[in-house]
């Protein structure tokens, strides 16, 4: 195996070019990135600077036109075939005429799972989104925090290592979304997943992440890396203190940059 | 019950032109035959004698409740040859010409429900089909059913299909078309956001089909069923005009060829009133799946 174990993602050099009737777009420029296990990185950037794509590259719903991308040592194609991530999209996107507990054993059903087995691993991950009690109800007897709930609790039913997250919390309110924060950083805690976080926010990615990837756009590409220094146990008030700002600081220094060589 | 008050004012209103339209086109008639017999008309004779004719050009809407009513339960209890004496329905009921259009109906609705359903899913996984499919389906609604109808049963008979099945063939040809554009759009509703999803499970096409898109389609599936069950007994009337050999289109036609004007209207009643079933029963359990699938809008 070429890529060292411990480190579960690791991109080299990744581009893609989408051909268009317009000429080609570079979403992704020359990016190198390396995401060791149980890491949680954000990846943050204004829109049209790849940070979906990279993302998608990840979960081998797009493929790079150029460099080399692993995920488990193994192609994102395989990677996805050996069930190593689990993906929440920007929508909860549970099929409304299953219950809760139907929408969370769906990756379960297709994978083959037998009914005995399918029952706990939907009693267990609701558990761990504190749904427990929800699982006979349909989604639209929930509120969107509840149903983004639900749909990570799908993503993680079938036990994979990576769980990759595009903008979950986008659509909710500041306060419901405080809360997803600090309940997905239990979560981690709880699982040591490792987790890619897509955000356009920066409190929640500096709050949330050990490494926080800035990216800008035209083309797509990393214009910083940022190793967080906050300790691991993070109460919501941590956002107050010199450390949290001084990042954030970072972080918006990068944006800035980014958008004016662009 | 809310719209109660409504509807009865609307029939109430039908039936107000009706009469008068009854009047206006029967009094021709009535006038030349008191000018035959020599005698004047006041106004009260006049639209008593356009109100009470045997064949009149338009009957009133209480000849037509009695002659529908005659035809119905008066030849069934009554008649010699009606359910009481002879033990099975009268030839010359409405509930017997209702029930051989119906069956047509059924059977064509069920051919048409699954060749619309087995189409769509053609054009939606063969690129081939959905590049030729959508266009013959089109033209052959654009044809008069009319027209073809008489060649479908002149073809089916001479290779010795005749009764029932040409009647339901025609009343496919007509019902298979909503089904098929209902079902396209309703296996295409998924989201691109839904299909990722799949594809992150590494699902297959098959588990697409039967956990994503046709549970998505449903609704398009019932909406496109409503339309398709009226266009089944449209299409089984038109099947019966060339043939008469009994049902509501058979019972139109006779009707028209005697000038039995009440026939020809109690029969047009039976058809509207066999639809509007046929389209609530279809509502119905539209509402009840839906409702189960937690659908229900």
């Amino acid at each position: 195996m070429a890529a060292p174990v411990q480190n579960i993602i690791s991109a080299r050099n990744v581009d893609l070019t989408f051909q268009t009737a317009d000429g080609p777009i570079h979403a992704l420029k020359g990016v190198d990135l390396a995401i060791g296990k149980g890491e949680f990185v954000s990846f943050i950037g204004p829109s049209g600077c790849g940070k979906t794509t990279f993302l998608r590259c990840i979960a081998a719903l797009e493929t790079p036109t150029g460099g080399t991308l692993t995920v488990n040592g193994m192609s994102p194609d395989e990677a996805r075939r050996a069930r190593a991530y689990g993906y929440v999209f920007q929508a909860a996107g549970l099929y409304p005429w299953r219950t809760i507990g139907g929408n969370i054993r769906l990756p379960l059903e297709i994978m083959g799972y037998d009914k005995a087995e399918q029952a706990d691993r939907v009693a267990r991950v609701l558990e761990l989104v504190d749904l427990a009690g929800f699982e006979k109800k349909y989604p639209w007897q929930l509120s969107g925090g509840m149903q983004q709930r639900a749909s990570i609790a799908r993503a993680l039913a079938f036990d994979a290592d990576i769980l990759l997250m595009d903008e979950p919390f986008g659509a909710l309110d500041e306060i419901v979304r405080d809360h997803l924060n600090e309940q997905l950083l239990a979560l981690w805690a709880r699982t040591e997943k490792t987790i890619g976080f897509v955000t356009h926010s920066i409190p929640e990615a500096v709050y949330l992440s050990t490494k926080i990837v800035v990216m800008s756009p035209r083309p797509g590409r990393i214009t910083d890396i940022i190793e967080s220094p906050l300790p691991k146990e993070r109460p919501l008030d941590i956002r107050d203190t010199p450390e949290f700002i001084a990042v954030a600081h970072r972080v918006r220094e990068g944006l800035r940059a980014g958008h004016q060589d662009a | 019950m809310r719209n109660l008050g409504p509807v009865l004012t609307v029939v109430a209103v039908i039936l107000v032109i009706w009469y008068v339209a009854a009047v206006g086109l029967n009094a021709a008639w009535a006038r030349d035959q008191a000018a035959r017999a020599g005698t004047e008309l006041g106004f009260s004779e006049l639209v008593g004698q356009t109100l009470s004719q045997s064949r009149p050009k338009l009957p009133a809407p209480h000849q037509v409740a009695a002659e529908i009513w005659q035809s119905t339960w008066v030849e069934e209890t009554q008649g010699r040859r009606g359910l009481i004496k002879s033990g099975s329905l009268s030839q010359r009921s409405l509930v017997y010409h209702a029930w051989l259009t119906l069956s047509a109906t059924m059977v064509g609705f069920a051919i048409g429900t699954g060749a619309g359903v087995l189409l769509a899913v053609g054009i939606v996984y063969n690129r081939a089909m959905d590049k030729s499919v959508m266009p013959w389906a089109i033209a052959s609604q654009t044809i008069p059913i009319l027209a073809i109808a008489p060649m479908i049963i002149v073809v089916l008979n001479s290779i010795g299909i005749s009764g029932l099945l040409p009647k339901a063939i025609i009343s496919a040809y007509l019902s298979f078309f909503p089904v098929v554009v209902g079902m396209v759009k309703g296996l295409r509703s998924p989201d691109a956001m839904q299909l990722d999803l799949l594809r992150t499970y590494s699902a297959g096409p098959a588990q697409a089909f039967w956990k994503l898109r046709l549970p998505a389609s449903m609704p398009y599936f019932f909406a496109s069923l409503k339309v398709g069950v009226a266009a089944s007994l449209v299409g089984a009337i038109v099947g019966e005009l060339p043939v008469q050999q009994g049902g509501l289109g058979a019972r139109l036609l006779a009707g028209s060829y005697y000038g039995q004007t009440a026939q020809i209207w109690a029969a047009l009643f039976a058809a509207a009133a066999l639809a509007a079933v046929l389209v609530g029963i279809v509502g119905a359990v539209q509402k009840r799946t839906l409702t189960r699938m937690g659908m229900a809008r």
